[in-house]
């Protein structure tokens, strides 16, 4: 026995290199009583001092959620979970009295720091990381990035609010929001995804606990890519966040979304919602990389990720694009979606999701053409490995009014090794004759051949097989902002590390 | 510089019985020569190439194989060429969405950690490639694309010869490089490998013919029959061959 122990730790610890995100902050945390009521929903709204429309909206969610059944459709299996058994609010301890990062605990600040993301203005520009020396010069040049960090259920920070202010940008947690904006929040919180929409978004609406909110107003470009950084740290923990995005007409705004969560033996789960609102002439890009815990080699622990993510593209010429490159989650339930409203609008979808070890995904997108003359593009590479299943799922939707509509998609399969799945369900409908749809796919298996040449020019077997990985999922890359593309190419080539041989 | 000892190997089969392709192959080509093995279909030329580029797909049996001065046998595909072995592929390979130059940055880098050596800087590498790409008529379009797709077989050998000329390699084993290529490109690519040729490379040659011969001019030539080299001269042995064929090893596989 004490060597199967042994085992098992070795390969822990294996994992443990493998997930350099797995660490966990020892921090005075608050919680809600485990477990979920009416009582926890109103626990949450006292929490954070909203007004009486949100409680009732809350719960109008919950009662809802009440009488709604779980969806088994997803091509994913995992034990029913027992939402009884989870906290619904972890914040650190005093979290609501943070006025400035000089308040935020040393433990959270270097949690950040561990993870790479810059809190401080000044490190931002000096790059935080420190790995390499920098330079004036090269600070200069580096983009910069708003941060917004959410640690468990509550922001902790959020940096450059000052220079955004000046711009006209309202970039802050939800929760702050509710109480600067209410207003605004009011007029369009659940108004893309509705409190009805689904099982996990309507579990959203009545305990969600923070996110951000973005306004961006007419005609400004958002002066610096904006980025809400999602830490789950909390034991037992679900975290529901809320993100509200809303451009104004003409307005421009890029955002970028992380997430890591410690490695626990248990599963967390996380149920997000992410409402984009496009007005005429505005243009969202929504870029993502998520690497939640995925659980272990055997598939022990990971973060059961369902998420409703939805733009809805209400304006004339308006454009919205998601890019996301999903490695982590034990189980993927995702399918950012684009709602073309108004006429000659256009929806993206690039799409990245790596399975290894004994990871689930059932994801993809929806695109709903309602206005005259919109256009779509879905572009999605899936990579499997281990012993892993995927499955590709996505709808184009054309409705009678929409003569014109154009869709093209691709989707493409990598398989690695011969204990992986890779599955494409592609729904098409189209309600008009004036309508062009492409549909594309293709599977295939990381070639030997390819191999052996990359290796025989110089390339171990690892570097050989990121790089073309990284040449199947070319075309999406190139859609991330820079310095998400070159954390995306680690992640990639971390994520399928002893995935051959 | 490369010593092949009485090589054995057989081809690692999925199921069923192994089959064996080298059966005591002799041969060694000193530091500044170029040899060529010649020989008929099926005599075991190119899984000699596979096997000293150490592919997986065949098992070595008995024998050694020595590279300046040490035995290789048992090092990885990458590792071989971190020591400067290079293999242009009869067949080259294609990766989609890699660009030429990025792959070849890589490789070459990667090569260079191993050997301890400083890595080559990007804009250092691109004047390189723009004065390689030049010798070998290629153009800055052909660079830019992903390794070796919607070339033809003769631009695809040009792209190895230029893989050589960047990575510089100090043994070259070149496993059909002649066949797909017409008479001009044959004469490029003939060009850039003798542009390699140096007192401290070595190169080995395989081909069914004669024609790239004529170019590149070898010191020794060998035949191959049945997994052995079984005939061993100077360049008047390619011409014999040309005109009488093959016909007299046939017996050598008893």
């Amino acid at each position: 026995m004490a060597a199967v122990k042994e085992t098992i730790e070795d390969v822990r610890r294996l994992e443990a290199d493998k997930y350099k995100y797995g660490f966990s902050t020892d921090i005075e945390q608050e919680y809600a009583p485990k477990g979920l009521s009416e009582d926890i929903v109103r626990f949450i709204s006292a929490k954070k001092n909203e007004p009486q429309w949100m409680l009732d909206w809350r719960l109008d969610a919950y009662r809802r959620w009440l009488k709604m059944d779980e969806p088994v459709w997803a091509n994913v299996n995992y034990p029913r979970i027992d939402y009884q058994d989870a906290y619904y609010y972890a914040a650190p301890k005093d979290a609501a009295k943070y006025k400035s990062l000089d308040e935020v605990p040393p433990e959270i600040l270097e949690t950040y720091k561990k993870l790479g993301i810059p809190l401080r203005e000044a490190e931002v520009l000096l790059g935080v990381e420190g790995a390499e020396a920098t330079t004036a010069a090269e600070a200069r040049e580096r983009p910069r990035v708003a941060v917004d960090a959410v640690f468990d259920s509550v922001s902790v920070a959020t940096t450059f609010k000052a220079e955004l202010t000046k711009a006209g940008v309202i970039f802050m947690s939800i929760s702050d929001a509710l109480q600067e904006y209410p207003e605004l929040v009011r007029r369009y919180l659940g108004s893309v995804v509705p409190p009805t929409d689904n099982y996990f978004a309507t579990l959203n609406s009545a305990v969600f606990s923070d996110g951000s909110f973005v306004y961006v107003p007419p005609g400004v470009r958002c002066p610096m890519e904006l980025s809400t950084y999602f830490r789950m740290n909390a034991q037992g923990t679900g975290q529901f966040e809320r993100t509200l995005i809303i451009a104004d007409k003409g307005a421009y705004v890029s955002y970028l979304e992380g997430c890591t969560a410690p490695m626990r033996d248990e599963n967390q789960l996380h149920a997000a919602v992410v409402e984009l609102v496009l007005l005429d002439d505005a243009e969202i890009k929504y870029s993502t990389v998520q690497n939640w815990w995925p659980g272990d080699a055997e598939g022990k622990g990971g973060v059961y990720n369902f998420v409703t993510k939805r733009a809805d593209c209400r304006g004339r010429n308006s454009k919205v694009s998601w890019t996301q490159v999903e490695t982590g989650s034990a189980i993927t339930w995702k399918y950012p979606s684009c709602v073309l409203r108004g006429d000659n609008s256009q929806g993206e979808f690039y799409s990245i999701a790596v399975t290894n070890g004994r990871q689930q995904a059932d994801t993809g997108t929806k695109m709903i053409h309602l206005g005259r003359n919109t256009r779509s593009r879905i572009i999605a590479k899936g990579i499997s490995a281990g012993r892993s299943d995927q499955t590709y799922r996505g709808l184009v939707s054309v409705h009678a009014k929409a003569e014109g509509a154009r869709n093209f998609t691709q989707c493409d399969s990598l398989l690695i090794g011969d204990q992986c799945g890779a599955h494409t369900v592609p729904y098409i409908e189209a309600k008009t004759p004036h309508a062009t749809l492409e549909h594309e796919a293709t599977t295939s298996k990381l070639s030997e051949d390819q191999l052996f040449y990359a290796r025989q020019r110089g390339l171990d077997e690892e570097t050989a097989v990121a790089l073309l990985v990284n040449g199947f999922c070319r075309e999406v890359l190139q859609e991330l902002p820079m310095e998400f593309a070159v954390e995306a190419q680690a992640l990639l080539k971390v994520s399928l590390e002893g995935s051959v041989g | 510089m490369l010593e092949i000892k009485n090589l054995h190997a057989r081809v690692n089969p999925e199921e069923g019985e192994a089959l064996a392709i080298l059966k005591g192959v002799d041969l060694k080509v000193p530091a500044g020569e170029v040899h060529a093995i010649m020989g008929p279909n099926g005599c075991g030329k190119s899984t000699l190439s596979y096997v000293l580029a150490g592919h997986d797909g065949y098992e070595v049996t008995d024998g050694a194989l020595v590279f300046e001065g040490a035995d290789i046998g048992a090092l990885a595909p990458e590792e071989r060429a971190a020591r400067g072995l290079f293999l242009s592929f009869q067949y080259p390979v294609e990766i989609p969405g890699v660009p030429t130059l990025t792959f070849l940055k890589e490789a070459a880098n990667a090569q260079r950690r191993a050997r301890g050596e400083a890595e080559v800087s990007a804009p250092d590498f691109i004047k390189l490639a723009r004065e390689n790409a030049a010798k070998l008529g290629i153009s800055s379009e052909m660079l830019k694309r992903p390794v070796n797709v919607g070339f033809s077989g003769g631009e695809k050998k040009r792209m190895e010869i230029f893989q050589a000329l960047m990575l510089a390699p100090k043994f070259l084993i070149l496993d059909e490089t002649d066949s797909g290529l017409d008479i001009d490109a044959l004469k490029v690519v003939a060009e850039g490998v003798n542009a390699l040729r140096s007192p401290d490379r070595g190169m080995l040659v395989i081909t069914h013919y004669q024609r790239l011969l004529d170019y590149l001019k070898p010191d020794v030539v060998h035949v191959m029959a049945a997994g052995r080299i079984v005939e061993t001269g100077g360049p008047d042995l390619a011409l014999t061959l040309e005109s009488q064929g093959y016909e007299k090893y046939a017996g050598a596989a008893a």
